[in-house]
């Protein structure tokens, strides 16, 4: 059975839903990136996600139109993102507890708002797949590359594109001058609240994009506490990343070959226990933060308030 | 005078906050349609309207107060544990085997050990943490994340394979639950309720968690570390040790919530699947009490029965207005956000306080002369 694993159809199989199981990796990973490089930590991504999964659900639901649920979880993302930045930013409440305030908030909500308003679980058509004529009739790479829907394409699209911002445009200098020295960047006039505010609410964004893609684009249902711990886990990718895009698409796609490397053992019925299959990304998590964070450093500001000294 | 106030103010801001949480509950309450009044009265009633109903808050309190004591002591040590729903499995784990292994041993001897075996299993689920912060640096509000999905996931495995009920395992369906400990084995209870004797021993425990944070060398040490790292490393405190003591400590009160729950409440362990099917997740709402108490042990007390309340009364509430229970867990993280908000003005005012301490006294030699003027100006 073992041998089954390592057949190309199987390998296909696994690589394909790797490169798809990263998205709200990615899309989680990349946001909080953001608001750590302007040293704010951001714990609540996974309640913004559950948030934005049952909302984005929601309104395709009821609408029909998968784009306004989309829409609908980065507001909500966003909102909650704003209420953070307000929290961390002004009242410069403790981050690492703040943020486990919002994680049970939008874990509560989301449940509320479930059972009042669908109670059983139903589901949803999501964003198809697309077609690319020609790439996509390419056997193997086209199934794993060219067969994918449109959010997963965004979140691989983000990648280069975080870089660009934080690399190469002043935005980026900003942010990084706000998270590694905010009394100099304050200093050369950069508001360190704006960059803050902004780079907290555009987490939030993404992670409400993160929550929607699991309920509209990969798993199309939405279910209590669904996101089951993927938001912090997608902190921790960013740890794990190095504060850096491509490390954080590394380690999303780390982590996400390992979870569809499990599931296809439980699908081949491999004599693993699944429990135990289930544990390997965490366990993994764990010895890669070992490995990795003792060698690169963390913006320096990262979880302290800004205070103007005089 | 004006000091005594100044501590009835800082007392008072996290009841202010949790009023703030409740109102915003009743507006979200408004917004689906369902009276709050109404709602908060059948949950006032659901958790003090018999003697019945209290001490069912008081049996939800406990869990709460225990993971609670814990969280007082790591987050002294300015170590945040988020790992309590996964050290409360490991405690309960541990315990349980004891209490399934050891049936001919007297029952005060096996409780004993049970309870012991609870602490020390989420002591060591909190030690790893522990060791991984202080010595290699990795970031404990991850790993106690990540610590939680794998003790989950090592329950899930042991009730459905190495430790299910023998009755279980030769049915097609089987529920994944170990075997229901002996009856000599239970806590004892004050019949005809369900309140056991966990709850006295978490009351005695308050005392004795806070005679250790300020009554031993331990407890200093953790207070210095967290308080200030570098001070604590120039005064010859190995400060990675008491980071590592900390979280073990704090896992530790944990893991015994585990073994409490399963010897004083649940006499099995049985898995949904998910930490919170056992815990009721304690291991975060233990965070939320602390922080109501103001990371003081005695003042945990009162604040888990708190949220003890809040829990048994959103259950008859859910049964009496068709409100979710889930509205607790939200509100419960806006009292979180509120608590930890509201701490600025407790800041200034100490800093207010201290400026006019330092204007009465003149300023030591080694202080700097700009602090004071900046105060006066601010005052």
């Amino acid at each position: 059975m073992i041998s089954e694993l390592f057949s190309v159809t199987v390998l296909i199989g696994i690589l394909a839903s790797g490169i798809r199981l990263a998205t709200p990796y990615l899309y989680a990973a990349i946001g909080e990136t953001f608001g750590q490089k302007s040293g704010v930590l951001n714990l609540g991504v996974e309640g913004q996600m559950l948030l934005g999964s049952f909302v984005a659900f929601y309104v395709a639901l009821t609408t029909g139109n998968l784009w306004l649920g989309l829409l609908a979880a980065m507001l909500v993302g966003a909102i909650m993102g704003l209420a953070m930045a307000y929290v961390t930013v002004n009242l410069h409440a403790q981050q690492g507890i703040s943020g486990i305030g919002f994680y049970l908030f939008g874990l509560g909500m989301s449940e509320l708002l479930f059972q009042r308003f669908m109670g059983t679980v139903e589901t949803v058509k999501g964003f198809p797949k697309l077609y690319f004529p020609g790439l996509s009739d390419i056997p193997g790479i086209g199934e794993i590359f060219f067969n994918q829907n449109i959010l997963v394409y965004g979140a691989y699209l983000l990648v280069p594109l975080a870089w660009f911002v934080l690399n190469k445009t002043t935005l980026g200098l900003k942010i990084r001058a706000v998270g590694e020295n905010p009394d100099a960047a304050d200093s050369l006039g950069v508001s360190v609240a704006r960059i803050r505010y902004f780079t907290i609410i555009l987490g939030g964004t993404l992670s409400g994009i993160a929550g929607a893609s699991l309920s509209i684009a990969l798993l199309n249902v939405f279910q209590q506490g669904m996101t089951s711990g993927l938001g912090f886990i997608a902190v921790a990718l960013v740890y794990f990343g190095a504060w850096r895009p491509v490390g954080v698409l590394g380690g999303a796609l780390l982590f996400s070959l390992v979870n569809s490397l499990q599931l296809w053992i439980q699908v081949l019925g491999i004599p693993i226990p699944s429990d135990i299959a289930v544990m390997m990304p965490y366990v993994l998590t764990i010895l890669v933060l070992v490995a990795t964070v003792s060698r690169v450093r963390a913006p320096s500001a990262l979880t302290k308030p800004f205070e103007r000294g005089d | 005078m004006r000091s005594r106030l100044s501590t009835l103010f800082d007392a008072l801001l996290p009841v202010i906050a949790t009023l703030a949480a409740l109102a915003v509950g009743a507006v979200m309450l408004l917004f689906l349609g369902i009276n709050p009044i109404q709602a908060y009265g059948s949950l006032w009633q659901g958790a003090f309207g018999s003697s019945n109903a209290f001490a069912e808050t008081l049996v939800k309190a406990t869990p709460l107060l225990l993971v609670a004591l814990g969280i007082c002591i790591s987050f002294r040590g300015d170590v945040i544990n988020i790992g309590g729903e996964g050290q409360m499995v490991i405690g309960a784990i541990l315990a349980t085997w004891v209490g399934l292994t050891f049936t001919d041993w007297p029952g005060w001897l096996v409780i004993t050990l049970s309870m012991l075996a609870g602490f020390v299993g989420g002591a060591v689920w909190g030690g790893i943490p522990g060791v991984l912060k202080a010595y290699f640096n990795v970031n404990e509000i991850l790993s106690t994340v990540m610590m939680n999905a794998i003790a989950v996931q090592l329950m899930n495995f042991l009730l459905r394979g190495p430790m299910i009920d023998p009755s279980q395992a030769q049915l097609a369906s089987k529920i994944p639950q170990t075997a229901r400990l002996l009856d000599a084995f239970h806590l004892a209870r004050l019949v005809p309720t369900r309140l056991h004797m966990g709850a006295l021993l978490a009351v005695i425990l308050a005392f004795v968690v806070y005679i250790l944070l300020w009554r031993t060398t331990l407890g200093y040490r953790i207070r210095a570390v967290g308080q200030n790292p570098h001070a604590s490393r120039y005064a010859g405190i190995q400060v990675p040790r008491y980071i590592v003591l900390a979280l073990l400590l704090s896992g530790a009160f944990a893991g015994l919530a585990g073994a409490v729950q399963v010897f004083g409440v649940n006499y099995r362990m049985i898995t949904d699947g998910s930490a919170s099917g056992f815990t009721g997740s304690a291991g975060f709402n233990g965070i939320v009490a602390a922080l109501f108490g103001q990371l003081h042990p005695l003042l945990s007390i009162p604040a888990s029965i708190l949220f003890g309340a809040l829990l048994v009364g959103a259950n008859s509430m859910q049964r009496a207005m068709q409100v979710p229970s889930a509205l607790i867990t939200a509100l419960n993280g806006l009292v979180v956000v509120f608590v930890v908000s509201s701490e600025i003005w407790r800041h200034k005012r100490q800093r207010k306080r201290m400026a006019v301490a330092a204007r009465e006294e003149p300023p030591p030699p080694s202080a700097e002369s700009k602090k004071p003027n900046q105060a006066e100006a601010g005052a």
